[in-house]
């Protein structure tokens, strides 16, 4: 048994797939938060129900690769729950309508019940049932009202096979029989809407929000990490792990590969290198609290809706870079990991936007992880130092977005998209949403990191670094102007950005090297988890072009930082 | 009655009409999806310098709109 849940973007179906399954997807107030099928199970009539949260379209020809998809599942489902919007019924209907004539056996949920009423929309339920000829169930789904209802009359959905002469005369004579708006004034939410998208006042709301954000994101991390787990893991942590460096007498393999190296007797926990020591503190202690702080803030201006409106902003600025506005959404989201900001450029219409938006991404978006290594790292020189770093990064997304446009054929379409209305965030879908990325984190970053610092020891032990960075000393030395044991960096760098940053520390390097190394390590090639995700989206023809630019745009800024600072 | 104007050069905070989409099928029929077809009344929000977007309301919900495509929307001003 298959029960697919469909509808137009942004109407909720995430949420309602999180009620009925129990597994918790990602939802966000824009379109198109869910580009892969969500799967999950519930009971029904005594039997297990697959249910598949199909992401969503406003139609079901397919003339977009998302329609297409659409319709081939629609073959594969037994039940279909169609989820409209309340507050947008006409839209909504178009789409229930491609589903009457296909066939498929439907129960519609009128979702965002709650909002239209605050709109002043009201829609008879009962008399949409009866025009559409298939049970029309309200809900809300943030809340779980209504749900309860859907699962009880899921044997009652049909499959009326009707076909419409006209469409939209069918729609408006059922939008006209079954909805009253009540006329009513502007909301202050929705003023504040309007003025996000008028240049003279959405520009300095962009710049008030993103500065927020930064400094929010900043404040939390190095709170979390000054307050709460570097004090920790001294108290509580390091005296264990000087048991057992003595247990272990204080030297040998296995000290190294558990304790690492102390230094003048103790235990730095950014250089040490041992899977308990640093291994434990980088992710933990040092990332963890900016990837929290990073997605909180990030979640807020999610379902907030506040995406959206930058990408009106920012558009003209994106069609320069052979993107449109919505590319601003997988650059966000990168920032955070490259790995779901990569997945969110299937939000983009063509093949050439999707190169476009992953090749700027994997080379000039530092991660959160990353970031919060190098902050670590180069803070202490304050905007000399961070703000060189990533002011460069800036240009360099801004260069190469530029020459790609130049150099890859084909146009970029136009920005064409619903703008979802500004909610006030629940925090209890926040919460959620925060804990599932911290968690996706832990599950996905941990072992790499790791497995990282056993790299880092084996490299050491055996002499690796120093026989590899002999012949790596023209670029490496010649060119960027780093010390020949700056390329363990480089090679820890395939597998996980922030031990690599962290291998930066013990060098004792300048901040001229410091900064050239940290946007090295951010472009010149991507963590294996992002590479993997980029072969995935591109294919190898394509993957390959990227890691050519990735290493081409390498050689020429990190040549050039070294000349210039 | 005038022809009307592209979309582009409408005032914002006004409502007009659509008279006409001038585009292929695939245009016309995407606009349409999301409720721009002639005849509709939309409201403009705010159009973006430099060949930006433009933001319109219609039926309760806002949609942006690239310049590309709003420079080939006609309306008239709806009194």
């Amino acid at each position: 048994m298959k029960i697919l849940l469909m509808g137009n973007p942004n109407v909720g179906k995430s949420v309602i797939f999180s009620r009925l399954t129990g597994v918790n997807v990602i939802a966000s107030n824009y379109h198109g938060t869910t580009v892969e099928f969500a799967r999950g199970t519930m009971r029904f009539n005594q039997t297990k129900a697959e249910i598949i949260d199909v992401p969503g379209t406003y139609s079901l020809l397919p003339t977009t690769k998302a329609e297409e998809v659409a319709s081939e599942m629609l073959k594969e489902g037994d039940i279909v729950i169609d989820v409209i919007d309340a507050t947008n019924l006409e839209r909504s209907l178009n789409f229930t309508l491609d589903l009457i004539e296909s066939g498929a056996t439907i129960i519609v949920a009128l979702n965002i019940w709650d909002e239209a009423c605050h709109k002043g929309i009201k829609i008879d339920a009962n008399k949409l049932e009866k025009m559409l000829g298939v049970p029309v169930v309200s809900t809300c789904a943030l809340t779980g009202e209504g749900i309860k209802e859907l699962v009880d009359r899921l044997p009652e959905a049909k499959s009326r096979k009707a076909k419409f002469d006209d469409k939209w005369v069918e729609i408006g004579n059922i939008v006209e029989n079954v909805q009253q708006v009540i006329r009513r004034h502007h909301t202050p939410l929705e003023r504040l809407g309007d003025a996000s998208v008028t240049p003279a006042t959405g520009i300095p709301i962009a710049l008030i929000i993103l500065f927020l954000s930064f400094w929010l994101v900043r404040f939390i991390g190095e709170s979390l990490i000054g307050y709460v787990l570097e004090p920790l893991f001294d108290t509580f942590w390091t005296p264990l792990m000087m048991r057992i460096s003595d247990l272990l007498e204080g030297g040998g393999f296995l000290h190294d590969l558990f304790i690492g190296q102390l230094i003048d007797g103790e235990i730095i926990y950014m250089e040490s290198m041992g899977l308990l020591t640093t291994g434990l503190f980088v992710p933990i202690a040092a990332v963890l609290p900016y990837i929290f702080a990073f997605y909180f803030v990030l979640s807020l201006l999610e379902d907030f809706g506040y995406l959206p409106r930058l990408a009106v902003l920012t558009d003209t600025v994106m069609h320069r870079v052979g993107l449109h506005g919505m590319g601003i959404v997988p650059m966000m989201l990168g920032l955070g990991c490259n790995v779901p900001g990569a997945l969110s450029t299937r939000i983009l219409e063509t093949r050439r936007e999707r190169f476009i938006a992953m090749t700027l991404l994997a080379i000039s978006v530092p991660c959160m992880a990353q970031i919060a290594m190098v902050v670590g790292l180069v803070g202490k020189y304050g905007i000399r130092g961070l703000g060189t770093v990533f002011f460069t990064m800036f240009l360099v997304w801004l260069v190469l977005g530029l020459l790609l446009n130049r150099i890859i054929k084909g146009e970029s379409p136009e920005i064409f998209v619903d703008i979802a209305p500004y909610r006030l965030p629940h925090f209890k879908a926040i919460g959620k949403k925060v804990w599932m990325r911290v968690k996706w984190f832990l599950k996905e970053a941990l072992p790499f990191v790791l497995l990282g610092v056993i790299i880092v020891n084996i490299l050491y032990n055996f002499g690796i670094i120093q026989w590899i960075g002999r012949y790596t000393a023209p670029v490496v030395t010649r060119l960027f102007g780093l010390p020949e044991e700056a390329v363990g960096a480089l090679i820890v760098g395939f597998l996980r950005k922030d031990v690599a940053v962290g291998m930066l520390v013990p060098l004792n390097l300048s901040l001229k090297q410091l900064i050239t190394a940290s946007v090295i390590l951010a472009m010149y090639f991507p963590c294996v988890a992002t590479f993997a995700a980029m072969l995935r989206e591109l294919g190898i023809w394509d993957m390959l072009k990227s890691v050519g630019l990735m290493l081409l745009a390498t050689a020429v800024v990190g040549g050039l930082l070294n000349l210039i600072l | 009655m005038s022809d009307g104007n592209p979309l582009v050069k409408a005032e914002t905070g006004k409502g007009y009409r659509v008279v006409k989409i001038i585009g292929g099928y695939g245009m016309i029929r995407k606009l349409n999806l999301l409720g721009i077809r002639e005849g509709r009344i939309i409201k403009k929000i705010s159009s973006q310098p430099l060949r930006g977007p433009v933001v319109v309301e219609i039926g309760g919900s806002q949609i942006a709109i690239g310049y590309g495509m709003a420079i080939r929307i006609i309306v008239e001003a709806e009194s």
